[in-house]
């Protein structure tokens, strides 16, 4: 890679009185890419967001975004960079428009510029009708979607979004996600911290693991579950289907042990994702006068990843 | 470093490149005018420094005034005014604390500080803000006063100075106002704790009733309270009733300097620590 990295942490230490936030983290985020930082409450995720984003300064190591220390050239820094956070940072008192038109202003905008800005945003976001409104009169979701906009006013080359989605309805949620992949395609660098797995899957492009201040796993979604378990093809056998048969149809494309569950119903194959694998396996399995309901690949869900690598699930709760 | 920006702002829109100072007025004016817009947008926000003190007068001109003896019979009406001044302004104290917890705890700083902006221009901008907000506080004391029968007998002159020391002193508790945002952690916590500072430092003093019928051991603190200096420098200059004239001590003497003395020393005491705050929490 000969591109500068969009963000760059090397040995980050940040602690606040005994706890200890972050305990060498180390990143690198390429530019024009989704990033996700997953790891449960207290994981540290929010911790490094506020480094990178200047709000905090690091105990110990480094970070650069876009090649500019957060430390040193933080108001550098603070020229190329969107943020947001849990809770929507707003003027509940002041209009949607007022506000874009403000932080605009505030990110070096000139005010006709601010406005223009703001109006381009409201109508991107789907608020020109509330743009006249107090904030306050606003839903959680709208809130949010003005919160993104009030973080892309500045033209940022960088956005971090910190658990976007965290109390969303749905609907609202399924929105922020389109979003994202829209700045995605403009080719925005997106950093998101999430402790959903799904959104982790859904949106980013590498995903770090992150647990105890440290990134415990690094790697696209698909190589971070290979990395667990690999695929395996699900065989839901039609009744009456004589087992044996099946297992010996559907040896030679197996990696390993086939296991049949209990009934005798299903067999579980570990393979090797291939092009028309599920189609030459069916073929066989009709060959041999196997009728089957259903093959179905299935994969290692990050859940399995993030059990597998952590010792404990996902969601759990700690006193962060 | 082509590829790495997705959609670059065009030059003619951005003021990078100006002078620091003149994106620091920019700044200041930018948020001065967003604490404007609110008022605008929700005039009960004001309501401390709108409707409380008209309550205030009203309450004391015609339910305690009847029963408040002052010393040298004057007109406790006009009485009333000098002392009013002084508290209005005070009030705006615990608003500035709440407006500045409300901006840390909401996030809305966080924001701030995440952006190219100058991180002084909060602090500045909210400071004038609140000037603002106590210059229509005074005015709604001095048209309700005029309704209830207070008179100015003094010149234009006096009634300069009088206005020069009430912001003055409005001033230094703004900066008190800004270190209690600093220090408390909710605006909840902010509005309670400004309430149980400013009324016992209202009513310890000349404010509403005169020093003299207060127990012995009460009146050197009323008489070495700003609020009383600020009361009788205000009846002094015009050419109201003021029986603290009649105290001997220092303050209610001397009530223009004592007042230019307090707002300095609180200014000394509150401006620092404010910032020091400001700088540990904001500037990080």
């Amino acid at each position: 890679m000969g591109q500068t990295p969009a963000i760059e942490a090397e040995g980050l230490v940040k602690n606040f009185g005994k706890t200890k936030a972050l305990a060498g983290f180390d990143l690198t985020v390429p530019a024009g890419t989704v990033y996700g930082l997953l790891g449960p409450n207290g994981a540290g995720k929010t911790t490094a967001v506020r480094v990178f984003a200047t709000l905090l300064r690091p105990d110990g190591g480094r970070a650069r975004v876009l090649g500019r220390d957060v430390a040193d050239e933080a108001a550098e820094v603070r020229r190329q960079i969107g943020l947001t956070g849990q809770y929507a940072a707003l003027d509940e008192y002041l209009t949607g428009r007022a506000n874009l038109i403000m932080i605009g202003q505030l990110s070096r905008l000139t005010p006709a510029a601010a406005k223009r800005r703001a109006d381009e945003m409201l109508e991107r976001f789907s608020l020109t009708e509330a743009a006249g409104r107090a904030v306050k009169t606003y839903s959680g979701g709208m809130r949010r979607r003005l919160d993104l906009a009030a973080s892309l006013i500045g033209y940022p080359s960088v956005l971090f979004l910190d658990e976007p989605t965290t109390g969303l309805d749905p609907n609202a949620r399924a929105m922020t996600w389109e979003i994202v992949r829209e700045l995605a395609d403009s080719g925005t660098t997106l950093l998101l911290t999430t402790q959903y797995l799904d959104e982790a899957d859904q949106l980013a492009r590498r995903i770090a693991v992150i647990d105890g201040g440290a990134v415990i796993a690094e790697g696209t979604p698909d190589q971070l579950k290979s990395s667990v378990g690999g695929e395996h093809l699900d065989v839901a056998l039609a009744a009456g289907a004589d087992v044996e048969a099946a297992i010996v149809a559907v040896k030679p494309f197996a990696t390993g042990g086939v296991q049949p569950d209990e009934d005798g119903r299903r067999l579980s194959v570990p393979v090797t994702a291939a092009e028309g694998l599920t189609t030459q396996v069916v073929r066989a399995l009709d060959q041999a006068g196997v009728p089957v309901n259903d093959v179905t690949m299935q994969r290692a869900s990050l859940d399995d990843v993030f059990l597998a690598l952590t010792g404990h699930a996902t969601r759990q709760e700690e006193a962060a | 470093m082509t590829s790495i920006t997705a959609e670059l702002a065009p030059p003619q829109d951005v003021t990078y490149g100006r002078s620091a100072l003149s994106h620091f007025a920019a700044d200041v004016w930018v948020l001065t005018k967003r604490s404007i817009a609110r008022i605008r947008n929700e005039p009960e926000t004001l309501a401390d420094v709108t409707i409380m003190p008209v309550i205030f007068i009203l309450m004391f001109a015609y339910v305690f005034g009847g029963a408040i003896l002052l010393p040298g019979h004057g007109s406790y009406h006009e009485y009333l005014i000098g002392g009013m001044l002084g508290m209005g302004l005070a009030q705006t104290a615990p608003g500035v604390a709440v407006a500045l917890v409300t901006d840390m705890s909401t996030g809305l700083m966080d924001r701030f500080r995440s952006l190219p902006m100058s991180r002084w221009a909060v602090l500045v901008a909210r400071s004038i803000a609140e000037l603002l907000t106590q210059l229509i506080g005074a005015a709604i004391v001095v048209c309700v006063g005029l309704a209830i029968g207070w008179r100015v007998h003094t010149g234009a002159g006096d009634v300069i100075e009088a206005l020069a020391l009430s912001l003055l002193f409005g001033y230094a508790f703004t900066w008190a106002g800004v270190w209690l945002g600093m220090m408390l952690r909710s605006p909840e916590a902010a509005q309670a704790t400004g309430f149980i500072i400013f009324l016992p430092l209202t009513f310890v003093s000349s404010a509403f009733v005169p020093i003299q019928g207060m127990p012995g051991w009460l009146q050197p603190i009323a008489v070495w309270n700003p609020m009383s200096a600020l009361a009788a420098a205000s009846r002094h200059l015009f050419g109201n009733p003021n029986p603290a004239a009649a105290v001997h001590a220092w303050p209610m003497q001397h009530p223009e300097l004592a007042v230019i003395g307090w707002s300095l020393i609180m200014l000394a005491i509150f401006a620092p620590l404010a910032v020091r705050q400001y700088r540990r929490k904001v500037l990080g």
